[in-house]
């Protein structure tokens, strides 16, 4: 599960919650979208739209929390927030002011795989926003004195959003069983403790590491062309000079070869919360072949109301108040697969497994049939329509699959792979991760903290 | 620095930024059974979106019977017809479509999104949820059950608990006081036999406002709305929710909660959304705290101390009464300084209000905003129920940018001194907060 942290609360666009039915993929076969790429390696995709006279920038930087310095958790997000803190030109606090001044509205993001930057403004602005934002991949200037009031800042939105949160904190707690040496298995905004001691020479350094054209995407989604926008790429990016970048390599997971359980009680915690989580592939590693069956597996054990997670658990044993399964195979290493629920007052753990197990086991066993597939396969294929139904959603789906590695031509065969998903490979995907000999189950239950 | 003057250079000339009247062309639609909704039709993609909105929502529920338009909501899309729960929704996801009910205290609402060519199919189950709702006992027991431990859980959520102990402070025995979803109490006790009683009394034709946007033709809809809602009476029978004005005690409340950052819901009296200062209060509001990170409050919070990663508030113009309301989210060790230096910041724009740079970039930025939210096909339609819900008018869309440029620096410094007034700023704080003056320590009854 990918957590987003945001250096501005309240947009609604990504979800931190987890994704009950199958995780959202990505939907593009639609859209039209054009790709080139400058001579310093910056990689540019345009999405035309002309329903309004809008746009959207967003930069994706191919680097994240897995990225990070041992010791430095936290740095990469940290910087995120530190980017709007002043530049050789525009000074601290600047760059949101300019762009809320021109009637946009900006915001950033990070995960462990991409960090990522944008603007909406209305089509006559975007000029302005490209040189703003094309000025900072470059020229980044901040000080101790704008540093340490954000490091403030970034502890109090942990605490915010983890600290508060007895499920956040246990997630947390989960993922570290989860990925035994990954670095998936450290927190996005950082562990606590480091966080106090990140320095503005600690952004500094992953900054220039890992900020480059060349290990860059830009997308521009709206009422634009593909001639405008080549024209001022080239104007405000082209003089950008290409770096060195070092290969993403992160640390190889080693094979796991016991399962986990792991239990938290909080006495704010009023019903309990299930989890089970397996390791598996994504688009683009470990047994890729399956990225595209698991998603469709996920829909049909939980993404509907007549899938076998919430009918048979939730509608008809009434063992939970919601359960579901969740997939994303948009990560740069290994994905996870996941169920989880909420239980009902008064269920045990117990009768609740008995029944989970069963539902599973028989899944495994050719209990999912050609019509489940085939439902969920035409629900999700629809349902991609809706993605060109705005301007700034293509722009996060396409930007998010070129960060991860991936390219246009995945995107737009998306359907067709969904498509061609069939019952035996929904079978094989099932069986290829679905081992609980190795699975990591969480339990937060009500009670006194120990 | 000289390279900031070349990036403001950029900022001149100032010019509004609101969408061409081309882009979005409202049409009024009339059907025969007098069903009247808004239309822009668009058939760029094939998607329909439609928002209807009744008026009057969890305010105008009984006291002993809080909660039961967010529980009929809830139970909607739990079979209708011939369909049980699972059959409703299978069907709507087979059709790719989305039909969702929801309240708020003075609105109960239906969003349907479907492509356009399931549009038919779709309209029929949304005239199934209104006019044969089945209410079965296996989904009535679950959604009850459901929301009861939705209200148990939130007795333990900080965010939740301040947030509901700030509007019983303010409202006392009014509705607003209340939850949306009632009590714990309230819920147990309300009969299927009262929802069917309550959608009978409140979904009257003329309550009824209706947006929609995309591939359809206004024949079409106008066959649609009165196969879908034709049978629903003229008139609603439902009462009307008093008018009521938040009475800030200017206090401080706090919850003790053993959790690392102190939680704090805060606010004041705001003003209605047909108040004739209502343009002049969004700018100075939109300068002194709703802003985001360019506000006021951002700056100083925020940016300049470090003592918050989230505060902002903002006008909440409820049919019956104006409030502002705001949150913030600091260390147990530092809340009492972000509370004094919001109080601070709030007393500065009272005495002085904003500066004409501010006001002028405020203007802007509102003007030039606004069409950036006219992103989709369902928040276009959103917006076209929010336009008729306030009776702002149908050119309201070409209006807005004029009616905010209008504002005056006298008018805003006027308006800062009418609406804002530290000392009737009242603070709910859940945590564990360290030297806060004058605090009141409270136990949160339910």
């Amino acid at each position: 599960m990918t957590l987003q942290f945001l250096r501005r609360l309240s947009l609604p666009f990504f979800s931190l919650s987890l994704v009950l039915a199958a995780a959202l993929p990505s939907r593009a076969e639609l859209f039209e979208a054009h790709d080139f790429t400058l001579p310093n390696g910056l990689q540019v995709v345009v999405i035309p739209n002309h329903r309004a006279p809008i746009v959207t920038q967003m930069v994706w930087y191919k680097t994240g929390a897995a990225d990070e310095p041992t010791g430095k958790s936290g740095i990469a997000h940290f910087l995120e927030h530190l980017m709007f803190r002043g530049t050789k030109t525009v000074t601290p606090g600047a760059f949101s002011r300019i762009v809320a001044q021109n009637g946009g509205r900006d915001n950033a993001f990070t995960t462990h795989d991409y960090t990522a930057y944008f603007q909406n403004v209305a089509a006559d602005r975007l000029d302005m926003v490209m040189k703003l934002e094309s000025d900072r991949m470059a020229n980044l200037v901040i000080s101790d004195k704008v540093v340490e009031p954000e490091r403030e800042v970034i502890i109090e939105e942990r605490r915010m959003r983890i600290g508060n949160s007895p499920a956040a904190l246990f997630d947390e707690q989960l993922e570290t069983s989860l990925f035994l040496h990954h670095p998936y298995r450290i927190p996005t905004i950082g562990w606590e403790n480091e966080m106090h001691r990140l320095t503005t020479q600690d952004a500094l350094d992953f900054y220039h590491r890992w900020y480059a054209p060349n290990n860059a995407v830009l997308v521009i989604s709206g009422d634009v062309t593909t001639e405008q926008v080549k024209t001022l790429a080239t104007k405000y990016y082209g003089p950008i000079p290409r770096r060195a970048v070092p290969q993403r390599q992160r640390v190889e997971e080693p094979a796991k070869v016991a399962s986990a359980r792991l239990t938290m009680k909080n006495p704010r915690v009023t019903q309990i919360n299930w989890s089970r989580q397996y390791l598996a592939p994504s688009y683009r590693v470990g047994d890729t072949k399956y990225a595209y069956a698991l998603q469709v597996l996920a829909e049909v054990l939980g993404g509907s109301a007549a899938s076998p997670l919430y009918k048979g658990l939730v509608i008809d044993r009434t063992l939970a108040t919601s359960a579901g399964a969740s997939y994303d195979p948009n990560m740069f290493d290994l994905a996870t697969f996941g169920f989880s629920a909420t239980l009902k007052n008064g269920v045990s753990v117990d009768d609740f497994e008995a029944a989970l197990d069963g539902i599973v086991k028989q899944a495994l066993e050719g209990g999912i049939t050609a019509e489940q597939v085939d439902r969920a396969k035409q629900r999700m294929m629809s349902n991609a329509v809706y993605a060109r139904d705005s301007v700034a959603g293509p722009a996060r789906i396409v930007g998010m699959a070129l960060a991860l590695g991936r390219s246009l031509n995945d995107i737009q065969s998306w359907p067709d792979k969904i498509g061609a998903v069939t019952l035996n490979d929904v079978r094989a995907a099932a069986q290829s991760i679905l081992h609980d000999d190795t699975a990591i189950t969480g339990i937060l239950m009500p009670g006194p903290t120990s | 620095m000289k390279g900031v003057v070349r990036l403001a250079a950029l900022l001149v000339p100032v010019v509004l930024l609101a969408l061409p009247a081309h882009a979005v062309t409202i049409e009024e639609v009339k059907t025969a059974q007098g069903i009247t909704a808004w239309l822009v039709e668009d058939h760029s993609v094939p998607v329909v979106s439609m928002d209807v909105a009744f008026r009057g929502g969890a305010a105008l529920d009984p006291q002993d019977k809080a909660g039961i338009a967010n529980f009929t909501a809830d139970l909607l899309d739990e079979g209708a017809g011939d369909l049980d729960s699972t059959a409703y929704q299978s069907k709507v996801e087979d059709l790719s479509a989305s039909l969702t009910f929801d309240v708020s205290q003075d609105m109960f609402a239906a969003h349907m999104r479907t492509l356009s060519a399931n549009a038919t199919s779709v309209f029929d189950l949304l005239r199934l949820s209104f006019t044969a709702p089945r209410f079965d006992d296996a989904p009535v027991a679950r959604v009850r059950a459901h929301i009861i431990d939705g209200l148990a859980s939130a007795e333990k959520q900080p965010n939740a608990i301040a947030a509901r102990l700030w509007w019983k402070n303010g409202f006392a025995d009014h509705p607003y006081a209340r939850s949306v979803r009632g009590t714990k109490e309230s819920v147990a006790g309300i009969s299927t036999d009262d929802m069917r009683a309550m959608m009978h009394d409140r979904f009257g034709k003329d309550q009824m406002v209706i947006g929609v946007v995309g591939d359809i033709t206004p024949a079409k809809l106008k066959d649609m709305l009165d196969s879908t809602f034709g049978t629903l009476p003229d008139h609603a029978a439902a009462g009307a929710t008093v008018e009521t004005q938040e009475r800030a005690p200017g206090e401080v409340k706090v919850v003790a909660m053993p959790i690392p950052q102190s939680v704090v819901i805060f606010g004041e009296n705001g003003i209605k959304r047909n108040d004739p200062d209502w343009y002049t209060a969004l700018v100075v509001m939109n300068i002194l705290s709703s802003g985001g990170l360019t506000s006021r409050v951002a700056l100083e919070v925020r940016e300049q101390r470090g003592l918050a990663y989230s505060v902002s508030a903002s006008l909440n113009p409820l049919q019956h009464a104006g409030v502002i309301i705001g949150q913030v989210g600091s260390q147990n060790a530092r809340v009492a300084q972000a509370i004094d230096v919001i109080r601070d910041v709030w007393k500065r724009m009272h005495d002085d209000g904003p500066t004409a740079k501010e006001l002028t970039d405020s203007k802007t930025y509102l003007t030039g905003s606004f069409p950036l939210s006219l992103d989709s096909t369902g928040q276009i339609a959103a917006t076209l129920v929010s336009i008729q819900f306030d009776h702002l008018g149908i050119d309201y869309l070409n209006r807005r940018a004029a009616l905010i440029d209008k504002v005056t620096l006298a008018d805003a410094k006027r308006v800062a001194k009418r609406l804002l007034d530290p000392a009737m700023l009242s603070f709910v704080v859940v945590g564990s907060p360290e030297n806060l003056q004058g605090a009141q320590r409270v136990i949160p009854g339910g």
